[in-house]
């Protein structure tokens, strides 16, 4: 029996262990994932937990649920990668020998390498979205908060799902519109980028979009650390963004097992081949999702396309036969804008957003690059499909790469 | 697509004059946008680090590092990195090393 060993039950370790399980024969291949972690998080539902448009329940379901028969999963965590001696052994003492391995062990949020970030603040003027916890208590601040200056700040790139930010400050507009307060809320978006748009097509379409809502944005603002006594960013070049609530999107790194194993670049991501996910340093490990060193968005939808690419081409592969270069960076996401619209980009390594219409069979088109109803109403509904279809590992008529049907180019 | 002329050669770039083809870079073109960016001279530290974003970004499709990957990878602090680089250090290295500005997704 060969074995397929999958480190990460998350969204790109489900659909690879979905995917490959239908194609590699039952009787030459034994798969098992490994997860130390019980329950599934949707993600992209952590965005709207905070202003009490889904609660807690809205985005976990077991683990166990989207795990196929014939695959086994162990519950457990992983210590260390044996790369030379192709196995990997747990915290638990078990060792785990493998022909093929795929690392989907994601991405984390690190407030400790901000020095001020945690503390006693944590959690009562400071809060990150990004963790079910750190949503369910930034919802419950904000019931009651009544008002000052909210900051949204990226501390640096690359972070998970680089658009939640953004979404989170429209969100939050809208938000207190709602509540009646907006008067009293000043909305302050701080970047380390040079803008909260940078693409040249989406900063004509979009760049007024968040002056139109009164958030001011703070470009290239680096903070050093954060004074929680005086309620302030500084930056490390001494300029301060003074906040009343802090609402931070801290650095984001890979796991502590691929530090650890030796397999990580210094942000502790999988450096692979960016069309094939083959690590460029073992001929039988691969990475897909947030855990791989891509330049492109680490997302959902670009572990989605990837393990598309991923699944086909594994299988030239232990047939002896070269990894096509597949994958184009693909990755497209519905951004909400509030007030119950939303926005569509689509992408990939080198085409940037374009404006046009996505088209999507039986249900779309969908506008690019335009706040609609209709987005907001895609994004909705995505939760249904990433439970239902995404997650299984079945097919969404969607093309894995990006096509240009319906954008508008010159 | 502009292009403009540094150090004798012809090269494409944007109009905030950052090289868009990274293959068309050559340490002569360094020296000279360094200039413009209001450095004096490029020290051995400079290169280090001109060097270490350059290998990185040629596995990555030539996107440019974050500063937070600059300071991992070469070992050289925010601090000391400030101080090479003033002002805006990863945009500024990218500039110089002839990569892209430091762009998000959208």
């Amino acid at each position: 029996m060969k074995r397929l060993l999958i480190i990460g039950a998350g969204a790109a370790g489900t659909m690879v262990a979905n995917r490959l399980r239908r194609k590699l024969d039952r009787d030459e291949w034994k798969v098992t994932i490994v997860d130390p972690v019980e329950t599934h998080y949707y993600q992209p539902g952590l965005l709207f937990i905070p202003f009490g448009m889904y609660s807690k329940d809205d985005v976990v379901k077991p683990k166990r649920d989207f795990i196929p028969a014939g695959v086994e999963m162990i519950q457990a965590a992983a210590e260390l990668v044996e790369p030379d001696r192709g196995r990997v052994k747990l915290t638990d003492g078990r060792v785990l020998p493998y022909d093929f391995l795929v690392l989907a062990t994601g991405t984390q949020i690190h407030p400790e390498e901000t020095p001020g970030l945690q503390g006693p603040e944590w959690q009562r003027s400071i809060f990150d979205f990004y963790t079910v916890e750190g949503a369910t208590a930034l919802a419950e601040h904000l019931r009651t908060w009544q008002g000052g200056r909210l900051v949204v700040d990226v501390v640096d790139n690359p972070i998970k799902c680089p658009v939640a930010p953004l979404e989170f400050i429209m969100l939050a507009d809208w938000f207190f519109h709602q509540r009646g307060i907006r008067d009293r809320v000043r909305l302050t978006y701080a970047t380390p980028l040079p803008g909260a748009f940078t693409k040249p097509i989406a900063s004509k379409h979009l760049g007024g979009i968040l002056d139109a809502k009164g958030i001011e944005v703070v470009p290239e603002f680096l903070v050093e650390h954060v004074d929680q006594d005086t309620k302030r960013l500084v930056h490390y070049d001494e300029s301060e963004l003074e906040y009343d609530l802090l609402v931070t999107v801290p650095l984001n790194k890979g796991d502590e097992l691929v530090a650890r194993s030796g397999l990580g670049d210094e942000l502790a991501y999988v450096p692979v081949d960016i069309h094939t996910f083959l690590s460029k340093k073992h001929d039988n490990i691969f990475a897909l999702g947030d855990a791989a060193a891509l330049p492109t968005s680490k997302s959902g939808s670009g572990a989605h396309f990837s393990v598309e690419c991923f699944a086909d081409n594994f299988l030239r592969y232990v047939d002896g036969r070269e990894l096509l270069p597949t994958y184009d960076g693909h990755v497209n996401c519905f951004i909400e804008s509030g007030f119950g619209k939303g926005l569509l980009i689509d992408f990939n390594y080198e085409v940037e957003p374009l404006p046009g219409r996505y088209p999507l069979p039986g249900i779309g088109p969908f506008a690019l690059l335009r706040q609609t109803g209709m987005n907001h109403w895609g994004k909705m509904i995505f939760r249904w499909m990433y439970w239902n279809i995404l997650l299984k590992g079945r097919g969404l008529p969607l093309p894995a790469r990006v096509s240009m049907s319906g954008k508008w180019h010159n | 697509m502009a292009t403009r002329e540094i150090a004798g050669k012809t090269v494409q770039c944007d109009e905030e004059g950052y090289l868009t083809d990274p293959t068309e870079w050559s340490e002569e073109i360094a020296k000279v946008i360094a200039t413009e960016e209001g450095l004096e001279a490029l020290t051995e530290a400079h290169w280090a680090v001109i060097r270490w974003c350059r290998e990185e970004a040629a596995g990555k499709n030539w996107s440019s590092p974050t500063l937070r990957q600059i300071t991992i990878g070469t070992g050289v602090n925010t601090k000391e990195l400030f101080a090479l680089f003033p002002k805006g250090p990863a945009k500024k290295v990218a500039r110089i090393a002839g990569l892209g500005k430091p762009e998000g997704c959208v």
